[in-house]
This record gives C-alpha cells, sequence and structure tokens, in this order.
C-alpha cells in the first residue's frame, strides 16, 4: 500500500509482523495488540522502533501506560464509515499526549483525508499512487474549521474574536 | 415469471426501463420481459454493464405482467415508480401519458 | 436571525464548489455510485422511487424571505414547482436532476443555505421550538445554543462517521413544542434556584421500530458547557454504540442496554477530562451570537386591538382563524400565528413556489422578513401586530394558507410514504388526506379539540407516528397496503410512546377506525379533557372494545 507523509508518497519503512511470526532482529516493526502485549517487554528493549497497530474496537487505553516506547500508532478503519479512529487518534493525541507517528490504515479514502487530518493523523495508507496529488488537491478545498481539535488550526470562532 | 429490469438514470434520476432493444426507456411498452430464469440473469446482466458503463444507477429485476393488455409491475413500489405518485397525478410517468 | 460573516460564506461556497466536482466526476464516469453515495449524502441528496431527492437545511427552522423566495425559485427551475416542509424544521424536493445540483449549490450558498449533513451518519439539522424568542412563556432562547451547536458540529471532523444518524433539539420554555425527549440528545433551558440560565440534558430518545422516551442524564448543566457536554456524549457514543447492525446503531439502543444511569456516568467521567477547554463557551461568544437574535423593533401597542375585536366580530371565518391559529406573543400587541400547511385534503407540508414567494412577501409586510418551519410541518410567523392580523388573513386566504386546524385532527404530521420515498412500504399521504377529509368540519374538530395525529409509510417513522396522540404506520402485507393503529403517544413534556390498539386496517378501514376512537374519546371524556387526557385516564380498553366491535 502507498503511503502518505507529509504530503509525499514514501516508502514505508516498517514491517509488520504478528503473533506467532518471529520478530525480526532490526528495523522497525509494527506489530498488532496482542504481540505487543504478549511480548511488551521484548518489544520495548529494541533499539529499532516499534509501531502498534490497533483494530477498530482496541482502545487506545490499552496502549497508553506504555506510549513513551511506541513511535507508530495505527489505527484502522474496517470500512470507511467506521469512525471510531476519529475519537480515538484525539484521545491519543489531546488526552495521552501522543507525539509519534498516527496512521491511518484500512478503508482511507481521500475525502475523509481532511477529517483524518484534522483529528490528529500524519500519515495514510492509500489505495493509489495518485493519493499524493488528490490530496493536494482535496486540501484546498476547505479553510474554515469550526471546532477545535487539538491541531493547529485556528477556528472560526477563534478568527472571529482575533 | 415475467420480469424486466428497472433503474435510475444517472443524470437525472427519472426511472427507465430496459427495453427490447437494448435501450432504455421511460415506460414499460417496448420492454420485452424475461420468461425464464436464464433470460432474467441476460437481462439483469446487460442492465449491470449500463450501471458500469455510468448510465443508470441500481439496476434490478422486477415481476411484471400483463394487464388488459398493457405492462405492469405486481409490487406497488415499482407501480409507483412506473407511473408517479399517486397523490400527484400531474406528475411523473402518469402525467406524460 | 443569524447571518454568515466571511467565514460561514467561504464555509459553504467551498463546500458548493467540491461537491460541484464531485458531481461532475460522476457525470464523467470517474468514481462510481458506491463512491458517490456517501459524498452525495452527505450534502442532502438522495436517490427516492422517481428522482433524486434534496435536503434543504433551514437551521432550528428559521428561515428569511429572500432565502423562502429563493427556495421558490429551485421549487420552478429545478423541480416541480413545489416543495415539502420536514419534520427537521427543512424543505426537501423530489425531482432533482444530478447535473443541476452544483448550479443549485452555488444558487443556496448565495442565500446562505445547503444541504450539509441533511443525510448520512452525522449530526443532523439541530431542531428548536418555532415560538423562540416570541413565546410569552419562554425561558432563554433556544436558538442561540442551536446556533453555536450548528457551527460545531458543521463537518465535526470526529463525529462526521458516527454508528448511525444524530439529531439535536432544544427548547427553552416550559412547553416542549420540540420534541426533545424524542430526540438522540434533547436539551432543555431552565433556570436553577440562584437564577442562572443551564439545560436539562435528555439523551437516548428516538422513534424508528425501537423507539424509546429520552432519559435525563443531568438536571442542570451551565449553558458555557453545552459544547464539551455535548462532545463528551458524542465521543461516548462514537467509540460504543453498536456498528454490527444498523438498526441498533442508534444511540437510544447504547443507552437502553447501558442503562441511562451507566450511560451517563460515562459521560460525566469523559466530560470531567474536557470541560475547561476551548470548548468552553465564554460570555462574549454567547453574547455576540446571542445578538443575532435579539427582538426584532417591535412597537409599544395596547395589548388589545379595537380594529381587530371589530373584524372577528364581523367576520366568522376569520374570528375562528385568529382563535385557532394564533398565540401569545411576549410583546402587547403582537401576536405569533400558526400558518397550517396541512389543507383539507391535500398532501401536509408541501407548499407550492407561489405559496413560497407569496409568503415570502407577507413575511417582508408583517413580519421583519422572517418566517420559522414547524417541526409539524407548517409554518409560523412570529410577530405580527394585532392590528395586521386581518390583513394577513385574507392575504393567506388568497394563498390557500388560511386552513383555520392548528392542534387539530387534520392537522397532520405525515411522511412522504410510498408516494415518494424508496424505504416506505405503505402511502402515508392519501391517508392523511382522507382523514383530514373526514374530520373536515371545523365545528366538529373544534369540539374535539387538541389532538396529535401522526402518521408513517414504515416503522422507520419519519411522520413520528408513537408520539401522535394517535398513531398510524403503514406496512406491506402480501403486497397490499396495512394500516396498525397506535394511541396514548405524546411528543411534549409529559412524552409518552403510543401502543398499538389492535389488528390492522386497510386504507377505509383505519379511517373508520380512527372516527370510532374520536367517538369514543367525546363519549367519555369528562369537562376539560384533551384527547390524550382521557386516554391516559381510560386506558386503551375502551377505545379498542368500540374500534372491534364495530361490523366490518
Amino acid at each position: 500500500m502507498p503511503l502518505l507523509k507529509n504530503g509525499n508518497i514514501i516508502e514505508d519503512p516498517y514491517t509488520r509482523v504478528t503473533e506467532g511470526e518471529e520478530l525480526p532482529g532490526e528495523g522497525p516493526i509494527l506489530v498488532d495488540l496482542a504481540l505487543w502485549q504478549a511480548q511488551r517487554d521484548a518489544l520495548v528493549a529494541r533499539s529499532s522502533e516499534v509501531g502498534v497497530q490497533l483494530a477498530a474496537g482496541e482502545s487506545p487505553a490499552a496502549i497508553a501506560p506504555d506510549l513513551e516506547h511506541i513511535a507508530l500508532v495505527a489505527l484502522e478503519f474496517p470500512a470507511f464509515t467506521d469512525g471510531r479512529a476519529y475519537s480515538y487518534a484525539r484521545l491519543l493525541r489531546e488526552r495521552h499526549r501522543f507525539e509519534g507517528e498516527l496512521r491511518a490504515v484500512g478503508d482511507v479514502l481521500i475525502e475523509q483525508l481532511h477529517f483524518m487530518d484534522r483529528v490528529g493523523f500524519d500519515s495514510f495508507d492509500m489505495k493509489s499512487d495518485e493519493a499524493a496529488e488528490e490530496w493536494k488537491t482535496a486540501q484546498a478545498d476547505m479553510s474554515v474549521w469550526y471546532q477545535p481539535t487539538g491541531d493547529e488550526r485556528p477556528t472560526a470562532t477563534r478568527l472571529r474574536r482575533s | 415469471m415475467h420480469q424486466v429490469v428497472i433503474a435510475n438514470r444517472l443524470t437525472d434520476g427519472i426511472v427507465v426501463f430496459l427495453g427490447r432493444e437494448q435501450e432504455w426507456l421511460e415506460g414499460l411498452e417496448g420492454c420485452q420481459p424475461a420468461q425464464d430464469t436464464a433470460q432474467a440473469e441476460a437481462l439483469l446482466a446487460r442492465g449491470t454493464e449500463a450501471e458500469a458503463e455510468q448510465f443508470v444507477v441500481g439496476p434490478e429485476l422486477i415481476e411484471v405482467e400483463l394487464r388488459e393488455g398493457i405492462l405492469v409491475p405486481v409490487k406497488m413500489r415499482e407501480a409507483m415508480r412506473s407511473r408517479g405518485p399517486s397523490v400527484r397525478t400531474d406528475l411523473g410517468k402518469q402525467a406524460e401519458n | 436571525m443569524y447571518q454568515y460573516d466571511e467565514f460561514d460564506a467561504d464555509f459553504v461556497e467551498q463546500r458548493a464548489v467540491q461537491f460541484g466536482r464531485q458531481v461532475e466526476d460522476r457525470l464523467a464516469g470517474k468514481i462510481t455510485e458506491e463512491q458517490f453515495r456517501p459524498l452525495r449524502l452527505m450534502n442532502g441528496l438522495y436517490l427516492q422511487l422517481h428522482a433524486y431527492m434534496l435536503r434543504i437545511n433551514v437551521p432550528y427552522g428559521c428561515l428569511n424571505s429572500t432565502q423562502m423566495r429563493k427556495l421558490a425559485h429551485i421549487a420552478r427551475v429545478f423541480d416541480k414547482g413545489y416543495g415539502h416542509l420536514t419534520t427537521r424544521q427543512n424543505m426537501q424536493f423530489n425531482w432533482i436532476k444530478l447535473s443541476d445540483m452544483p448550479a443549485i449549490l452555488l444558487e443556496l450558498a448565495s442565500v446562505e443555505m445547503h444541504g450539509i449533513q441533511s443525510s448520512g451518519n452525522c449530526i443532523r439539522n439541530i431542531t428548536a421550538d418555532e415560538y423562540a424568542g416570541a413565546s410569552a412563556d419562554e425561558i432563554e432562547d433556544p436558538r442561540v445554543y442551536c446556533e453555536i451547536l450548528r457551527q460545531w458540529s458543521s463537518l465535526h471532523p470526529e463525529f462526521s462517521f458516527l454508528p448511525r444518524k444524530f439529531k439535536i433539539a432544544v427548547s427553552g420554555s416550559d412547553r416542549d413544542r420540540a420534541a426533545i425527549k424524542a430526540h438522540d440528545i434533547g436539551l432543555r433551558l431552565h433556570k436553577n434556584e440562584a437564577g442562572e440560565a443551564g439545560f436539562e440534558v435528555f439523551v437516548g430518545g428516538g422513534l424508528g421500530r425501537t423507539p424509546f422516551i429520552g432519559q435525563s442524564i443531568r438536571a442542570f448543566l451551565p449553558t458555557q458547557h453545552v459544547l464539551s457536554y455535548c462532545e463528551a456524549i458524542l465521543r461516548v457514543y462514537n467509540q460504543l454504540g453498536r456498528r454490527d447492525n444498523k438498526y441498533k446503531a442508534r444511540i437510544k439502543i447504547l443507552v437502553h442496554e447501558m442503562g441511562g444511569e451507566a450511560f451517563g456516568e460515562k459521560v460525566e467521567k469523559e466530560w470531567a477530562e474536557i470541560r475547561e477547554t476551548a470548548l468552553e463557551l465564554p460570555e462574549s461568544e454567547t453574547a455576540r451570537v446571542g445578538g443575532f437574535f435579539a427582538p426584532p423593533p417591535h412597537e409599544k401597542l395596547d395589548d388589545d386591538d379595537s380594529d381587530l375585536a371589530g373584524h372577528m366580530a364581523g367576520d366568522p371565518d376569520f374570528a375562528t382563524w385568529v382563535e385557532q391559529q394564533t398565540a401569545r406573543h411576549r410583546e402587547p400587541g403582537y401576536a405569533i400565528v400558526n400558518v397550517s400547511c396541512s389543507p383539507v385534503g391535500k398532501p401536509p407540508g408541501d407548499i407550492s413556489a407561489a405559496q413560497m414567494d407569496g409568503f415570502a412577501d407577507l413575511a417582508d409586510a408583517y413580519n421583519f422578513g422572517e418566517m420559522r418551519v414547524t417541526h409539524n410541518q407548517n409554518l409560523v410567523l412570529t410577530d405580527v401586530r394585532k392590528k395586521d392580523l386581518f390583513a394577513l388573513w385574507q392575504k393567506l386566504v388568497t394563498l390557500g394558507l388560511a386552513t383555520a386546524n392548528h392542534g387539530l385532527i387534520s392537522d397532520t404530521i405525515c411522511c412522504p410514504g410510498l408516494d415518494y420515498c424508496a424505504l416506505a412500504n405503505a402511502r402515508s399521504i392519501p391517508l392523511a388526506e382522507k382523514l383530514s377529509e373526514r374530520f373536515a368540519d371545523q365545528n366538529k374538530q373544534k369540539d374535539i379539540g387538541e389532538v396529535y395525529l401522526n402518521m408513517s409509510g414504515c416503522i422507520n417513522a419519519c411522520g413520528h407516528h408513537h408520539i401522535g396522540n394517535i398513531g398510524i404506520v403503514g406496512v406491506d402485507k402480501k403486497n397490499s397496503e396495512l394500516y396498525q393503529l397506535m394511541l396514548g403517544g405524546s411528543a411534549e413534556e409529559d412524552a409518552s410512546l403510543g401502543k398499538i390498539l389492535g389488528r390492522g386496517f386497510d386504507e377505509d378501514g383505519i379511517v373508520d377506525a380512527v372516527e370510532l376512537v374520536i367517538d369514543t374519546y367525546i363519549e367519555l371524556r369528562e369537562a376539560g379533557e384533551k384527547f390524550i387526557d382521557t386516554y391516559r385516564r381510560v386506558g386503551p380498553d375502551p377505545f379498542k372494545e368500540k374500534v372491534y366491535s364495530a361490523p366490518a
């Protein structure tokens, strides 16, 4: 899957490892919650980055105490209509102060990137290589936002006051 | 069993039926109902093709019957679609005839 | 009323341009229906039985005359000359062409209107008491908070893909005219012992196939916390609401399954984390928005108008209309005027382009250029001088908008039903027409008094049948329409759900059955009792007996 980060399609440095597979010797790995919980100490001890992917029903509360050891959290959208991860993203950023990479995976559509961007996602597993271009176009669509969501964008309410 | 394919036209949403010449008609006259499952499948396949060509939306098979020599849908819902709202007989297909 | 500034104008125009591009992509075949469907729904565009249907938001029911004329223009140029008022105080058009959508949205944007979030699993148009700002029993104007909530909910990035649609209503009076307990969130403005304004918060109300009356989870929420509290409710719901079954996905099911108290505790816990954030409303913001809803420049008038009394004495039709359609205004010499869009024998809530234009002129002449849409699918002029009532009535008569049935049995709520709607199982409008004809006699209606008759063409309950004093729901039984009768519902502060009386009826049978129900009420009522009072006193049995013992 093409990975969109900072407006560009990049090579994903992370290797996915699921439970039952052997951990590679080095390099960034992305594990699911079950593997993280089973091998937490071994994973924390690794010298390279570790990411954790949460399925749609898995709340970030499960990894909140460990966030200092986690470089990437990937949140899954099993269908674009399943919006749980929007809340999870805000909780990670605004409640748990997670500053690492927050990645949207699964059914990620161009039309949703605005929303994802606003709740704190900063990388996106896209379906096509054209995503970078399309996102550039889509980004120009909207310039007004009404809700404070913890990102840097000023809301209309704030701009009116200034 | 008599079946035809009904759909909404993409550009304006108007109800259309797949006709005997594989053209899309605004009314049921000119439709050749499928008499068996094989014919029905062929008809629906053509409808699905038209959806893929972005000409219609939601093609589906519906039951029709001959009443006084005229093809009409069996189900009330499709009868409504083939005529127009019963409370506004001045509107829709019923008004054009 | 609220007026857009540059931010709001940019927001709506950008969205219109964006959707215009998506429509072009769709028409050019660049995207499939599957990809396009969520995009069009987010902009209020449905595909119904006969054509596309566009639902346009009327924020908490407030419209000005310029907007109404624009809706008339759209009806005339892009539709078939009429629109339909909905129970979310919106207007929808039934015959829209997809290819016209980009032009229509730009027309709407030019008068501060749009269809954003009038569909989809997001926060829908927020509704309010149609007498807001004018009624004598108002505690505080709900529109201020509706507007603040409207902005907050507009393309809310966290809450645009909820488990299911989400409806909020706000009431600011003792009398609940906004059916707040039938909403996902119902907010009731009231004052605490210290005289401060706040909200009682109800959650988990809703109709559809599993109806519930909302439960109070907080008796008093200071007004400055309305956004953070709603955000907490939505956040709990977004994470925990069911996504495995769309019929169990509304918040009412979550609240029911968890219990109101447990749900409330989760909300309070979440709220404690976010109450002191940028969501807290500074007084200056409430005051700024409140400024848009300042009362219009009323004249100082005597409450009694001698001309009015004279006209009423001289014209009994006018007198009947005044008695039935006007409500007490807080300013002396002014009246609130209910304008019925449910004339006898016509589809409830339908309004022609000529009526829209004519009504806009009346709003300009007599009501400071503004008007309201009600959740009962009618219109309201909130600030009419009593001395203008006669002239207004004469013009309403000409427009066909002078039916005197406010709160009476022929003033029905009715969904579009199988005549238009892709979800319906049975028609509802013909029933409404027949019932209003059966009870057309003004004296008879007046004698029956206040009774709310609501009907839907399927269990989704867009016609609010569960909360009508008399409710009717249509089902499809072996390809013929069957109607079930329920009694005892109420949408007001004493909200309750109706119960099915017994076996269903065909179209003529249900009209007869409703008449028998009314006959029973008239036989049993005690002095001063409304239909609902009698029903609550005697229960369903006498009604059941009468309705089902009648010769078939």
